[in-house]
């Protein structure tokens, strides 16, 4: 099985067959559901896709890291970050697949 | 914010869709990105970030109740990776 992979371009063509729009309206619906995910987790929010996953923001304190290669100290300043837990649907269509 | 609440935002933004239309767009690109990883497949979206799929190998685990051993079988599990536009933005930079 090769591994191929997938964009924007893609997702819009799927909107396209599956809705009937027209392949720019599709793009452009695409591009406003990433959007509006975008906005509300920059806005603080979690998004919560049923039967797709969490996608959820976790605070990180500041911290000192370390270049690796000079191994000179840098600090790393408080920061928040994302994490996506999966449903339990994907998860299971993952891990069974369609080889 | 929801599936549902999503949906609303796209809608009001598009009065000429029904709301039949938007649920069915949104869906399918929640859908198509499961579809796709579920073949094993990459999905990468710039700006937003890239799903993909992780192998894992088999394992001996163990209960943590009654710290029996048990035979972990290897499994594929989804992972996303945060684009570098949206980190960004989480960290108000863009």
């Amino acid at each position: 099985m090769t591994e191929k992979t997938l964009t924007r371009m893609d997702l819009a063509e799927s909107v396209f067959r599956e809705v009937g729009l027209s392949r720019n309206e599709s793009a452009s619906l695409v591009e406003s559901v990433l959007q509006h995910v975008s906005d509300a987790l920059a806005a603080g929010e979690t998004v919560k896709i049923s039967s797709f996953g969490t996608f959820s923001l976790r605070e990180k304190s500041a911290r000192v890291g370390r270049n690796p290669k000079t191994g000179d100290e840098v600090p790393i300043s408080p920061r928040r970050v994302l994490t996506f837990r999966p449903s339990h649907l994907m998860k299971d269509r993952v891990s069974g697949g369609t080889e | 914010m929801i599936r549902s609440e999503l949906i609303q935002k796209i809608a009001d933004e598009n009065p000429h869709l029904t709301q039949k239309h938007v649920e069915k767009i949104v869906n399918t690109v929640f859908d198509e990105i499961i579809e796709a990883l579920a073949q094993g497949n990459r999905v990468e979206l710039r700006g937003f970030g890239a799903f993909s799929v992780k192998a894992r190998d088999a394992r001996v685990g163990r209960n943590p109740r009654t710290g029996e051993a048990v035979q972990v079988e290897d499994k594929k599990v989804p992972f996303f990776k945060t684009g570098k536009l949206l980190r960004d933005r989480l960290n108000g930079k863009a």
